[in-house]
């Protein structure tokens, strides 16, 4: 059964979200949510890599060889990062200084490879391309999500807009120092992770071993 | 579900492949020349930005200044000459690092800032009061921190001895530890401080253990947590105020002085 | 001698790429389940890894870096742009080859790696070394010495990981962080707790 094309647009939002479920996309998730401005850019550009990259390979899917697949699968993925690598250094200079490597290691997020191997190369242009989209929207939500809590927590700020106003510059805020630091995007998407599946039991995964309760002795 | 299972031959793998590389390094080469252009003049700009930077560092000490204000000269390291065959305003001291011809390599024993090779010249900028003579001299110096290059402004009195500020500009320190080499609290410990004592040995540095130690009025703090980044502020001070640095330029300075009376 | 088993043990655990980096992350959470599965995997990082980083340091200095082609006549080039590629083309190749490689001799490990067995090609912790290896300027013998060490500490902090989990297996855990959730925060502790390596000399 074919999904419908709206439901291949929205099941990564939260349904299926490629970092909540999938575990894909972590490492970038971490570096690059310290401030609110970069985890925009970095969803925007995923987006794009993620729509073009499903897109384009799975265009070629049938003149592509099994032997081959992984190697041509990551060259068009790294050419597609190249390419909007470029277009950022002549275009939006500042920010893309920011995000420097991590615009680079989208060639090795894990999400693009796994939908072009997992989807795009059994599926057709516009479903792929949807997904393709679909999961750089889920990703985003996730980013922005971390990326606006970890800016506003360490520095106070939002979109560099000094909101609270810290102790080091007169006044009450005392930010949290741990916010700044890579664990805190740990402990923050493990939150998220615990609402998300609140709200949807069916996310919930089977515990390993099961805790039985003792019967009390009668007596 | 359409699958269509192309024929896995050796010659028909070998074939996609080079096409895909073929297309592909194709579309990477005009996309990187045809933006060229615009990509040169962000580097430009970012160029000035860095030098506005350094202008911000020498108001925090109180002397306001325009970029037009600075005497930009290019120095060749070794001698302490300006070196007047280069071009001042293109030259690159980065990628000048990195090509053997325009560079040299430093001796394990005196690489103190960790970067192995440096450039054989750099661009320096001085300011210079009514009289024409040197008041301040800014240094570009760089060095290896905890987990990127640190790069600086290094502003020295005319005196080439005492260091009037520590600007960093760039860096990729941990934030909230590392990075707090760039906080005005920290920064301000390097305004005044001599950098060599009355014999002329550099002595100046971060404090990075406990306690007194010796000439500790040449040195400032550490960053508790940040002991690998202060290392680094270490390492980049004592190298580049040393003779592999531009104490032969400082040198030539001081002579220049002395014989202008 | 010294200096090379400095290296090691840095590599190993003060710039751990797992969870000093946090390079790939992805492996580490999914694959984490046995102890037996997350051996396997780190095994098999540990062998790309050694592998690759040499093989790549090699490409580097004598076909990319700016100058390497002197050799050839062609001193003044610099193709130092292209080491992205040139890494990547590498890795997936050895990837291609260990996955044959499993897939005949031992199937088991081959299907409980499943889809992750191709992604340690785009593992940033493999492709991350290699550009380490560049940013560090490392020689031949150090880049065998880093490749091993980073490999190995890969595979340590993923097999202890592992073991924390199927410890954890027996713990009363609220539903909705069972599982991922509960991981993510594990992997969060470890990481501080791994940041204490950063203060050694």
């Amino acid at each position: 059964m074919r999904d419908s094309n709206w439901r291949i647009l929205t099941r990564p939002l939260i349904d299926d979200n490629p970092l909540t479920l999938q575990i894909l996309g972590i490492c970038s998730a971490l570096a690059v949510t310290t401030s609110l401005d970069t985890a925009l850019l970095m969803s925007l550009v995923v987006v794009c890599v993620l729509a073009l990259g499903s897109g384009s390979i799975s265009l070629m899917r049938s003149y592509i060889p099994h032997s081959v697949r992984i190697i041509v699968q990551i060259t068009i993925i790294a050419t597609l990062v190249i390419v909007v690598d470029q277009v950022l250094q002549a275009y939006a200079f500042e920010l893309s200084k920011r995000l420097s490597v991590f615009v680079g290691l989208i060639i090795t997020n894990c999400i693009v490879l796994g939908r072009a191997e997992g989807y795009a190369m059994h599926n057709g242009v516009v479903a792929s391309t949807l997904d393709g989209i679909g999961n750089g929207l889920g990703y985003s939500l996730i980013l922005v999500i971390v990326g606006a809590l970890r800016e506003f927590f360490g520095k106070g700020s939002l979109l560099n807009v000094q909101i609270l106003t810290p102790t080091s510059q007169g006044g009450s805020f005392e930010p949290l120092q741990l916010m700044l630091l890579p664990p805190s995007a740990f402990f923050i998407i493990g939150g998220i992770i615990w609402y998300i599946r609140s709200k949807r039991p069916q996310q919930v995964e089977e515990p390993e071993f099961t805790l039985r309760r003792q019967q009390p002795e009668s007596k | 579900m359409s699958e269509v299972i192309a024929k896995d031959t050796t010659r028909r793998a070998l074939g996609v492949a080079v096409t895909v590389a073929f297309v592909c390094a194709l579309l990477v080469s005009a996309v990187a020349v045809g933006l060229r252009p615009l990509q040169k003049a962000n580097v430009e700009a970012e160029r000035i930005a860095q030098l506005e930077l350094v202008l911000e560092a020498l108001s925090g000490i109180g002397r306001t200044l325009s970029i037009e204000g600075l005497d930009a000269r290019i120095v060749e390291l070794g001698s302490g000459k300006y070196d007047h065959s280069i071009e001042v305003s293109t030259f690159d001291a980065q990628s000048a690092a990195g090509k053997p011809a325009t560079s040299t390599a430093i001796p394990a024993d005196l690489d103190f800032a960790g970067i192995k090779r440096r450039a054989r010249h750099a661009r320096v900028y001085l300011v210079r009061d009514t009289d024409e003579r040197i008041e301040l001299i800014i240094l570009p110096v760089y060095g290896r921190g905890y987990q990127s290059t640190l790069r600086a402004w290094l502003v020295l009195d005319g005196d080439t001895r005492t260091v009037r500020a520590l600007k960093f500009y760039q860096h990729g320190e941990t934030p909230g530890v590392g990075a707090r080499i760039e906080e005005p609290a920290w920064e301000a410990q390097w305004r005044e401080l001599p950098a060599y004592d009355d014999e002329g040995v550099l002595r100046i540095g971060v404090r990075l253990h406990a306690g007194a130690g010796d000439y500790s009025e040449f040195k400032v703090d550490g960053i508790s947590g940040a002991t690998r980044t202060t290392q680094g502020v270490d390492g980049m001070m004592r190298f580049w105020l040393d003779e592999f640095g531009f104490a032969p330029y400082l040198q030539r300075i001081r002579e220049e002085q002395a014989d202008a009376g | 001698m010294n200096a090379l088993f400095e290296l090691l043990l840095r590599s190993v655990f003060l710039d751990n790429l797992a969870l000093s980096f946090f390079l790939g992350m992805c492996t580490f959470l999914a694959v984490s389940k046995r102890v037996g599965t997350a051996f396997g995997v780190g095994l098999a990082m540990l062998v790309v890894q050694t592998v690759t980083i040499p093989l790549n340091n090699l490409i580097f200095t004598w076909l990319l870096a700016p100058g390497a082609l002197a050799w050839a006549g062609l001193g003044e080039v610099d193709l130092s742009f292209l080491r992205l590629i040139a890494f990547i083309g590498v890795i997936a190749a050895m990837v291609q080859v260990l996955e044959m490689t499993l897939e005949y001799h031992v199937p088991k490990l081959h299907r409980a790696m499943g889809i992750f067995l191709p992604l340690i090609t785009v593992n940033c912790a493999i492709l991350g070394g290699s550009l380490f290896m560049v940013e560090r300027s490392y020689s031949f013998t150090e880049s065998v010495v880093y490749g091993f060490g980073s490999g190995l500490g890969w595979a340590l902090a993923i097999v202890i990981f592992a073991a924390i989990r199927e410890r954890l297996k027996y713990a009363d855990i609220p539903d909705g962080l069972q599982g991922l959730g509960i991981n993510f925060i594990i992997a969060g502790i470890m990481s501080l707790g791994f940041m204490a390596f950063a203060g050694m000399g």
